[in-house]
C-alpha cells in the first residue's frame, strides 16, 4: 500500500513537472493512436455503413464473419504480422517502415478497422427499417436516406470510434513488436509502462497509466459531447 | 404482391380519384399496409400496373413522382432530433426553406411550444402529431395514412381527424386511410374499401357501403360479425 501511495505522489510530481520525456512519449502515443483511429473510421465507417444498410449483398454472411474474426484478433497476432510483412526479408521490407512510427500505426489500424465496421454495422443495422421507408417517404434520395440513417445511428457509430480508440490506445503486444519501444523514437505509453514497471520504477509507470487512463477518458467524453451537438444536425 | 412466393396482396383493380378520401378496411393481415407501401413508391409490386396521374409507372418512380406522395405510419416513425427538425425534414431534403413553414405546421398540429423538445420525449398523441405535421408541410398531393389514429385517446382522434379533413377540403390532397375503425372510416372517408386476405371485396361510396353493401362479407365486416 506504501508503495502505492509513494509511486501515486511521485506520479502527480512527475505530470505537473511537464516532464519533458513523459510528453515526448504522449505526444507519440497520441501522434500514432489517433492516425490509426483516423485511417480506420475514414475506411471503416463506410463499409460498416454499406454493409448495415444493404442487406441483401452476396456473401454478407461470410463478410460478417470475417469481420467478427477480426473483431476478437489478438494484436500480438497481427503485430507479429505486421512484423513479419515489415522485416527486412518480408513482403513490404523496401518500406523501411519496421521500428518506426509507421509500423506502429498499421498494426494499430489492423487492429481499429474491424471494431469500426463491425461496430458501424451493429448500429446502422439497429436503425428501425420502418424508420428508412419514412425517411424515403418523406421524398428522400438513397443518397439523403443513407445519411439521415447515419445521423439516427451517430450514437452507436460513436461508441464504435470510442471503442477502438479505447483498444488501440491501451494496446500493447503489437506496438512492442513492431515499434521496438526506442526512446525518443517509438517508445508509447503503454509499451513505456512495461518498460518502466520491469526496471521497478513504480512511480513512473503509474504516472504514465494515469495519463492513458486520463486520455482514454477525455477521448471518449469529447465524443460522447460531439454526439450530443449531432442532436441538432439538419440535412440539407 | 408475393413474399417468399406466398401472395399476401392481389388488388384485381383500384382507381383513387384526386381529392377523394378513401378508406380502406380490413382485419390485420389483410394486406392494407402493403397495399399503402406500394401506393408509396415504397415496395414495387410483384407483377401488374400502377398509374399515377394517368401515367404508367414503369421501372424506378422518379424523385419528382416520389415526393408528390407520402405516409403517416401507424407507429410515428420520428427522427431522433428535436420537433422542429422532424418537421423540417421533407423541406430540407427538397432544398425549400424552412421559413416560416415549420411554425406554422406546428400551429395547425398544436405543438409550437414543444418545437424545440427531443421528439422522441413526446407522448404518443404529440409524436403522431409531429409526424402528421412532418407531412403537411411539404404539402403533398397524395397523403397516405396507416391506423393514424390507433391506440391515441380520444382528443388526438378528434384532432387528427379534423386536421385530415381540413386539409383534404383545403388543399384537395387525396388521402388513403388505412384503419381499424369502421367507425372513423365512416366519420370521414368519401368512399371506403373492405380488403380481407389480399383481395378487395368491395368499394363503395360511404353511405351505401355502410348501408347497403353489395357483398355479404363486406356487410358482415359492418355489422362487426366479422371476427378479427
Amino acid at each position: 500500500m506504501q508503495t502505492i501511495l509513494e509511486a501515486l505522489r511521485a506520479a502527480l510530481e512527475l505530470l505537473v513537472s511537464f516532464d519533458p520525456v513523459l510528453l515526448q512519449i504522449v505526444t507519440l502515443s497520441l501522434q500514432v493512436s489517433i492516425s490509426a483511429l483516423l485511417i480506420s473510421t475514414i475506411i471503416g465507417i463506410p463499409i460498416g455503413a454499406g454493409l448495415g444498410l444493404q442487406k441483401k449483398l452476396p456473401a454478407r454472411g461470410l463478410v460478417l464473419a470475417l469481420i467478427n474474426t477480426g473483431m476478437g484478433l489478438p494484436p500480438v497476432a497481427v503485430g507479429l504480422f505486421i512484423f513479419l510483412l515489415l522485416s527486412s526479408s518480408g513482403p513490404l521490407g523496401v518500406l523501411g517502415w519496421l521500428f518506426t512510427p509507421w509500423a506502429m500505426i498499421s498494426a494499430q489500424t489492423i487492429i481499429a478497422l474491424p471494431l469500426v465496421i463491425g461496430l458501424t454495422l451493429a448500429a446502422v443495422a439497429g436503425v428501425d427499417r420502418d424508420l428508412h421507408l419514412q425517411i424515403r417517404s418523406l421524398g428522400a434520395t438513397r443518397w439523403q436516406t443513407a445519411r439521415a440513417v447515419l445521423v439516427e445511428a451517430r450514437l452507436g457509430i460513436l461508441a464504435a470510434i470510442a471503442a477502438a480508440f479505447g483498444g488501440i490506445i491501451s494496446e500493447v503486444g503489437a506496438v512492442m513488436l513492431v515499434g521496438g519501444n526506442i526512446a525518443g523514437k517509438t517508445r508509447i505509453l503503454t509499451t513505456a509502462i512495461v518498460l518502466e514497471t520491469r526496471k521497478g520504477e513504480f512511480a513512473i509507470a503509474l504516472a504514465l497509466g494515469i495519463v492513458l487512463v486520463v486520455l482514454a477518458f477525455a477521448a471518449n467524453v469529447a465524443l460522447i459531447r460531439f454526439g450530443g451537438t449531432h442532436q441538432r444536425w439538419r440535412l440539407s | 404482391m408475393e413474399y417468399d412466393n406466398r401472395q399476401v396482396l392481389s388488388v384485381d383493380q383500384l382507381s383513387i380519384e384526386k381529392g377523394e378520401i378513401l378508406a380502406i378496411v380490413g382485419p390485420s393481415g389483410a394486406g392494407k399496409s402493403t397495399l399503402l407501401r406500394i401506393l408509396n413508391f415504397l415496395e414495387p409490386a410483384t407483377s401488374g400496373e400502377l398509374l399515377f396521374d394517368g401515367q404508367q409507372l414503369q421501372g424506378s418512380v422518379s424523385l419528382e413522382v416520389r415526393r408528390r406522395v407520402t405516409t403517416v405510419f401507424q407507429r410515428p416513425q420520428l427522427l431522433n432530433r428535436s420537433v422542429a427538425a422532424n418537421v423540417s425534414f421533407g423541406l430540407n431534403v427538397r432544398g425549400i426553406d424552412t421559413n416560416g413553414r415549420i411554425k406554422a405546421a406546428l400551429d395547425l398540429v398544436g405543438l409550437t411550444n414543444l418545437a424545440d423538445q427531443a421528439a422522441n420525449d413526446l407522448s404518443g398523441g404529440e409524436m403522431q402529431r409531429v409526424a402528421l405535421a412532418r407531412a403537411l408541410v411539404i404539402q403533398p398531393d397524395v397523403l397516405l395514412l396507416d391506423e393514424p389514429t390507433a391506440n391515441l385517446d380520444p382528443y388526438n382522434v378528434a384532432l387528427i381527424e379534423k386536421l385530415v379533413v381540413e386539409q383534404n377540403q383545403s388543399r384537395e390532397t387525396t388521402i388513403v386511410l388505412v384503419t381499424h375503425n369502421i367507425f372513423q372510416a365512416r366519420r370521414i372517408a368519401h368512399r371506403c374499401a373492405l380488403l380481407l386476405d389480399g383481395h378487395l371485396t368491395e368499394v363503395a361510396a360511404t353511405e351505401r357501403f355502410f348501408t347497403t353493401p353489395q357483398d355479404p362479407r363486406t356487410a358482415a365486416f359492418v355489422r362487426g360479425e366479422m371476427v378479427y
